[in-house]
């Protein structure tokens, strides 16, 4: 399998800071993976993942995108390869809702292009996709956060890229709007997109997860597929508290001791 | 069933992007109308309704015309266009509803400028010009090299707090200049300098400031609809394409080098970068790739129908900022208690 990104010897400190927010990791994320960043606050996982998007730029070390080194990308080849979900993002002003969406298809147009009708019907299916297509000319500033959330999805839906970021996806969200989310991500990944996401929540990791990568401190803990990594000894030692594994119905529960 | 709906969505939404098409067609076709009417309005020979025979019969009233009123109106629209338009710009980069063009130390850098020649050499028009572009533009030059300097937030808020800093330098100047200018002629043409008017363009002062005037309203109509995506954060722009800090700069120079052109030769004219992309907004909806348009137009019309009334309503001239201010002032309160209030 080929690797969507191979990530060697990265590195990076934050200006002022003394400790480095990532040290010497070295990652490789299969095509059509679905991995999991997880680590407690602070690991780095957001870090990680700005350098992946290349929002920031690393002290030492290289990542590869598509076997080509990412700094050789263009702006507009970046946001037409990967595309990016928030944790959490707010408007000041009333776009409605499809308009929105209709963002996602910028590094599709030419550096001044004008979305045309292809354009807003591909924002409609992404809409569709995640329901929220009757809410299409409401404003976007009326949603509710479960709402939102499937809003910044549709957007990265409609960029029609083969990797999917996702900065803390549920973090925000009750169990209904988790459970519809994580089954719109399985779904996608089904269809083989590659998702690459940061959670600080082991159960969304176990469930959603092919792969999975712990960051402790700025490094790598252990990395791989999500049964071989995830242990209740590693995750115990990941969030200093006892925490248990139990596979169930083929899928990988994580428990605290009670 | 689902297709249906689907259909019926996107036909609400071309529908949508048909009526703000409509309207701006609409506006772009009633401008060079009023435009032409307005032309027929004035103080000579009488306050008011000037017959088009006339024109014909007297050479004094074709001389008005061509060498005071059309450049006059000409300049009416091309700074509300671009008054507007930036302040569009601005709020969307910002992403605060309440800024405007003046916001990096332009306005006081040009009345400082203005002020500076008329204390040293009295009222000489182009000498005002020059110098108010070029107080003005350093205004700009200034925030942006203290604003490299700073360590203290991103790029945006260090441009904002440099902005306020030489505001408050230029401020301090004006202060100043105000104090030791003669009382009876110098501190009223400052005064009346700041209070903004169209009365003293010619057509050689209005040809020096198109090519700027045509290239901030070009750039910033290329970036019509990419404008939206400048207005989430930075990191998001970036993850849809967008260098947000090269796309930014252009931008803020683009809608910067504008203002200060017109306030150059007009003089302060506030509120009119600040309401009229609300009003805007509020007629062709929050994508800027309808409302950045409208709101050029708007703000267009809008000076057109001040500066008619500034010049016609009374036997002397009104300035035209104290017009736009209280209209300004007004409307944005209308805006703030309506039903569906708030600043969008």
């Amino acid at each position: 399998m080929t690797a969507a990104f191979s990530i060697s010897g990265l590195c990076f400190t934050y200006p002022d800071a003394l400790q480095p927010a990532i040290h010497q990791v070295d990652l490789d994320i299969p095509e059509g993976a679905a991995m999991a960043l997880l680590g407690p606050n602070g690991a780095g996982k957001s870090t990680l993942m700005d350098l992946i998007l290349r929002w920031k730029k690393p002290d030492a070390g290289t990542i590869r995108l598509m076997d080509r080194p990412l700094a050789d990308h263009s702006a507009a080849e970046l946001g037409r390869l990967m595309a990016l979900v928030p944790q959490e993002e707010q408007s000041q002003f009333a776009f409605s809702v499809v308009d929105y969406v209709l963002f996602g298809r910028a590094p599709r147009l030419g550096a001044l292009g004008l979305p045309s009708r292809g354009d807003v019907a591909v924002s409609y299916q992404a809409l569709e996709e995640v329901g929220l297509s009757p809410l299409a000319e409401r404003s976007v500033m009326s949603l509710s956060g479960g709402e939102h959330q499937l809003l910044l999805l549709a957007r990265a839906i409609a960029q029609q890229t083969p990797i999917l970021l996702l900065d803390e996806p549920t973090s925000a969200l009750d169990p209904a709007n988790t459970a519809n989310v994580v089954a719109i991500l399985k779904r996608l990944h089904r269809r083989g997109a590659t998702l690459l996401f940061t959670t600080h929540d082991p159960s969304l990791a176990a469930e959603l997860a092919s792969h999975v990568a712990l960051l402790q401190g700025g490094s790598l803990l252990a990395e791989g597929p999500t049964g071989e990594v995830m242990t209740g000894e590693r995750l115990s030692a990941l969030y200093q508290t006892p925490l248990h594994t139990l596979r169930h119905n083929g899928r990988l529960l994580v428990f605290r001791s009670a | 069933m689902m297709q249906k709906r689907h259909s019926s969505h996107e036909l609400a939404a071309t529908e949508r992007a048909r009526r703000n098409r409509l309207l701006l067609v609409g506006l772009l076709l009633l401008l060079p109308v009023l435009a032409c009417l307005f032309l027929f309005f004035g103080r000579y020979p009488q306050a008011g309704w000037t017959p088009p025979g006339s024109f014909w019969e007297e050479p004094l009233l074709r001389l008005i015309l061509t060498q005071i009123r059309i450049p006059r109106i000409l300049l009416a629209l091309m700074a509300g266009a671009v008054l507007a338009g930036s302040g569009f710009v601005f709020q969307m980069i910002f992403a605060n509803p309440l800024v405007e063009p003046n916001f990096l130390g332009v306005s006081q850098g040009a009345a400082f400028g203005a002020s500076l020649v008329i204390v040293g050499f009295g009222y000489a028009p182009v000498w005002i010009q020059v110098s108010a572009a070029g107080f003005g533009m350093s205004g700009l030059l200034l925030s942006w090299a203290l604003a490299r300097r700073f360590r203290f937030g991103g790029w945006i808020l260090r441009l904002v707090l440099a902005g306020i800093a030489v505001s408050a330098i230029f401020s301090s100047a004006l202060a100043f200049l105000k104090l030791v200018a003669e009382p009876t002629r110098d501190l009223q043409d400052i005064t009346f300098w700041m209070m903004g008017g169209f009365w003293n363009i010619t057509p050689a002062r209005l040809l020096s400031i198109l090519p700027a005037v045509l290239f901030s309203l070009v750039v910033v109509f290329c970036y019509r609809w990419r404008l939206n995506l400048l207005s989430l954060n930075d990191r998001t722009a970036h993850s849809v394409g967008m260098i947000p800090i090269r796309d930014k700069t252009i931008l803020l120079a683009a809608a910067t080098i504008g203002t200060t052109a017109v306030i150059s030769v007009s003089g302060l004219i506030g509120w009119v970068g600040l309401i009229i992309p609300h009003l805007a907004r509020r007629v062709f909806g929050a994508d800027s790739r309808h409302a950045l348009p409208g709101a050029i137009l708007i703000g267009a019309l809008f000076l057109l129908l001040c500066d008619t009334v500034a010049r016609t309503l009374f036997a002397s001239e009104i300035p035209i900022g104290l017009l736009t201010s209280i209209l300004g002032a007004f409307g944005f309160i209308f805006i703030l208690i309506q039903r569906r209030g708030g600043l969008r």
